[in-house]
């Protein structure tokens, strides 16, 4: 790295939204020519920061210069004047336009379209000749794999003159091999001078791909490493501000009796495409099965048609013995002793606008315990909402909170104590840490691995490949709707990779 | 009625049709620019009605239809301007917006045209010179000479007025602003993800704004057709519903311009074959109640809404107002 003016310096920038003090005094200075990552838990203030440098907030104090010269950027416009680009988590395309409309957009160099539409064309063909990224102009954005969709991002901060990047979770939804992609072509982009500021959560990433790494811990720049120099361990330490466990402690499975049971299982979603192909597996008590794919491979069907939500095509499913596929009566299953960690507490898992004592019961409201006649019996509920708080450290610790208050990782914590505390003999387990903090993340397998040794039958589905493999017995591997094999967890995650993207079997 | 009859019941409704689509196009066209941008517009039936009270007020005051259509497009772009501020400032939901504005054009027409004139919420009878008036083309009798062409040119094409040729004009001409331009491909994306407008640094406000202004612009048009060029005065409740039949006009067409030519033309002239078939028997059929070809636009639309002719997907974002996040 060059000692020449950084690309970015942050200087004593403070921004508090209400009572939350998002980034307090965060000074950062990222050189010029580098890959420099910024890391912390959820909440802790990167995104707020990165959002502050695009344009989007506007800082309550601090100076922000760019190669060295104060800037004031009041809007994104100014941002991409200033030669910054950012790739969002969520891509800003728009779907039924062309690569090229969306490259376009903005960038239109004119009232009409013709001679920007033929300029940015040109541009492209360059970038994909001095970068490596290839993509045809005229393809419909959602037409394209998840990947090219993030290069056409990646495109377009570069079409708009971007000299320094900025990519948030770039990697949530890719394969390990289009991730794998998309780091080679970050340091093509270092190579040739581009400036890099990459935001995660994946200490992994952070020591493959980062020159230099910051970590914030509750809105405060707590530390800057040169990442030769740290280890995952001293990263996660200060993310979290004490020693994590990173691996998952478990012993030998015992597997007993098949608990759940899936035979030639066909599942179309909502729109007729058949998303689950003829699929069969057991999972017998004591053991975890994990289901590994990438999102959108027919995992998030197959667990709608297991938990009754979704009525199958055609085949079984059996649970105890009993076979429940005819039904669609999420009810029916917990009776028999079936519980969901829906993947998507947001949606499924929880309403946000209840208070928290009336989440920790949801869809067990008609249990004897909390009703008293026909009402519910609210000192029960609270007493036992408590009591759960207590139990796995929900924090801030008032049952009479509206839910939508607490933190991503307290609120996966009241859907896990809900279906945990239950004591089901068949758990079903849809990404239970996604949007989760490293500190509750190490607390969520801990409880699944315990319901493992307590007997029960885990199924657990997750894009996260690391999680699959540390918490898992045997792995499935699914692809476009069927199950491509069946593999033991200390397989290797390039052939995993591979399984999940339909190359190998 | 012999079959013959029948069928020339159909080709003699083909130039009425026509006349009765000239409203439904500028509407759904001012529908398509509002809805592409992500803002419904139920309120098109109540800018078409405020447009023809202010085109046929300014045009007996006056004298021109000129300035007639001029306060109509002016009127109907205000009230552009009051659905926007609503729900687009203001972020409230869209379609409460549009109903209200409706219920305001019905009453304050009725109430402000009696105020004045004392009709009973008419407006007075308009001097033919402050009406626009069909044209005339030249070669008649020449043209009658062709067999269908010359139909066609003395029914159709000529004995037109100004305004039925600025309609179909209209339509290459939005076209040409929404695929061809800057404006448009941002009115079209900012319908679709405002998130992606907002974030190369463009105003999703702003561009807003300006489409249902643009609606509005569009809307003036199909009022003061409907007072000074197809009758001669305002009369209470003239849009008849025509707003909601040129939004059916507009799903049906899928939110594009050319197809909503079409729709528009197709559902002007199922109403002019209905006006014509009042109290008339249908050869082996008998007499068919004139509300079946009515409510056929609004059936030939929910069939098609529920997928039985192509899918109609309406754009992305429409009726969510936007609000920065993260």
């Amino acid at each position: 790295m060059s000692q020449s003016t950084p690309a970015i310096e942050l200087i004593g920038i403070d921004k508090r939204f209400g009572a939350v003090h998002a980034n307090r005094n965060i000074n950062l200075t990222v050189a010029k020519g580098s890959i420099h990552g910024i890391i912390g838990e959820n909440g802790a203030g990167k995104s707020t920061l990165m959002s502050i440098l695009y344009g989007f907030y506007h800082a309550d104090a601090g100076e922000i210069r760019v190669d060295g010269k104060t800037v004031t950027i009041k809007d994104s416009q100014a941002a991409i004047g200033v030669g910054i680009g950012m790739v969002h988590q969520h891509f800003m395309l728009v779907e039924n336009f062309t690569v090229l409309e969306n490259v376009v957009l903005g960038a239109e160099g004119g009232l009409l379209l013709a001679k920007g539409v033929s300029r940015v064309r040109s541009a492209l063909k360059q970038l994909s000749e001095d970068y490596q990224l290839e993509v045809d102009p005229d393809a419909v954005i959602e037409e394209l794999p998840v990947g090219l969709q993030q290069r056409v991002e990646i495109l377009k901060a570069m079409v708009r003159g971007a000299e320094i990047l900025i990519l948030d979770e770039p990697t949530g939804v890719l394969t390990p091999a289009e991730a794998d992609h998309l780091f080679k072509v970050l340091r093509v982009l270092r190579d040739q001078g581009k400036t890099i500021i990459l935001i995660t959560h994946k200490l992994r990433e952070i020591m493959a791909i980062t020159d230099t790494v910051s970590v914030m811990r509750r809105g405060e720049m707590v530390a800057t490493r040169k990442t030769a120099e740290t280890t995952v361990e001293e990263l996660a330490e200060l993310m979290v501000g004490r020693r994590v466990l990173l691996h998952v402690q478990k012993g030998a499975a015992h597997p007993g009796a098949v608990a759940l049971s899936v035979k030639n299982l066909t599942v179309k979603d909502s729109r007729g495409v058949t998303m689950v192909d003829n699929v069969s597996f057991d999972v017998r008590a004591g053991e975890i099965v994990g289901i590994a794919g990438v999102a959108g491979n027919g995992q998030s069907e197959l667990l709608e048609a297991i938990a009754g939500i979704r009525k199958p095509v055609s085949g079984t499913i059996t649970i105890n013995g009993q076979e429940v596929s005819t039904r669609t009566d999420p009810g029916l299953l917990r009776d028999l002793g079936l519980a969901h960690i829906p993947e998507d507490r947001h949606h499924m898992g929880l309403v946000l606008k209840f208070e928290e004592y009336e989440n920790s019961i949801l869809g067990y409201h008609k249990d004897d315990k909390y009703l008293s006649g026909p009402f519910l019996d609210l000192d029960a509920i609270q007493e036992d909402a408590k009591a759960k708080i207590e139990k796995y450290d929900i924090r801030p610790p008032n049952c009479r909170l509206k839910t939508a208050n607490f933190s991503g990782g307290n609120q996966q914590k009241i859907v896990v104590a809900r279906e945990i505390e239950r004591d089901p003999k068949v758990l079903i387990i849809g990404q239970p840490t996604r949007g989760v903090d490293i500190g509750a993340i190490e607390f969520i397998h801990r409880r699944i691995v315990e319901m493992r040794d307590a007997g029960k039958a885990i199924l657990l589905v997750s894009v996260e490949l690391d999680e699959i493999r540390s918490l898992s017995d045997r792995i499935l591997v699914m692809f476009a709707g069927h199950v491509v094999g069946e593999k033991t967890p200390d397989t290797g995650e390039q052939t995993l990779g591979l399984m999940m993207a339909g190359i190998a079997a | 009625m012999t079959l013959t009859d029948f069928l020339l019941l159909l080709r003699d409704s083909i130039p009425g049709g026509v006349r009765l689509a000239i409203p439904l196009i500028f509407t759904a066209l001012a529908g398509l620019f509002s809805e592409r941008s992500g803002i419904f517009d139920i309120g098109l039936e109540g800018k078409m009605l405020a447009s023809a009270f202010a085109a046929a007020c300014v045009a007996f005051v006056s004298g021109s239809p000129w300035l007639g259509l001029g306060a109509g497009i002016l009127t109907s772009m205000l009230i552009s301007l009051l659905h926007g501020f609503a729900s687009i400032t203001n972020r409230g939901n869209q379609i409460v917006s549009g109903v209200a504005i409706n219920f305001m054009a019905s009453g304050l027409t009725a109430v402000l045209g009696q105020a004045w004139f004392g009709q009973g919420g008419r407006t007075p009878q308009l001097a033919n010179e402050a009406r626009f008036e069909p044209w005339e083309w030249p070669g008649l009798e020449a043209m009658d000479q062709i067999p269908v062409l010359g139909w066609i040119y003395r029914f159709i094409i000529s004995g037109q007025n100004s305004l039925t040729y600025l309609a179909f004009l209209a339509v290459p001409i939005s076209w040409w602003v929404l695929y061809r331009t800057r404006f448009g491909l941002r009115l079209r994306a900012v319908g679709e993800n405002p998130a992606a407008v907002d974030t190369a640094g463009i105003s999703v406000t702003f561009l807003r704004y300006r489409a249902v202004l643009c609606a509005g612009f569009l809307c003036g048009f199909a009022g003061a057709y409907l007072s000074i060029a197809q009758s001669a005065a305002f009369i209470k409740e003239m849009s008849a519903g025509k707003g909601y039949i040129a939004l059916a006009a507009l799903i049906f067409a899928k939110w594009k311009p050319v197809p909503v030519l079409g729709a528009c033309l197709l559902f002007g002239y199922l109403d002019s074959v209905a006006i014509r078939l009042q109290g008339k028997s249908l050869p082996g059929v008998g007499e068919v109640p004139v509300q079946i070809f009515q409510a056929l636009p609004y059936i030939l639309t929910v069939v098609l809404l529920a997928g039985f002719i192509g899918v109609a997907n309406p754009p992305k974002a429409g009726g969510v107002a936007y609000t920065k996040e993260r």
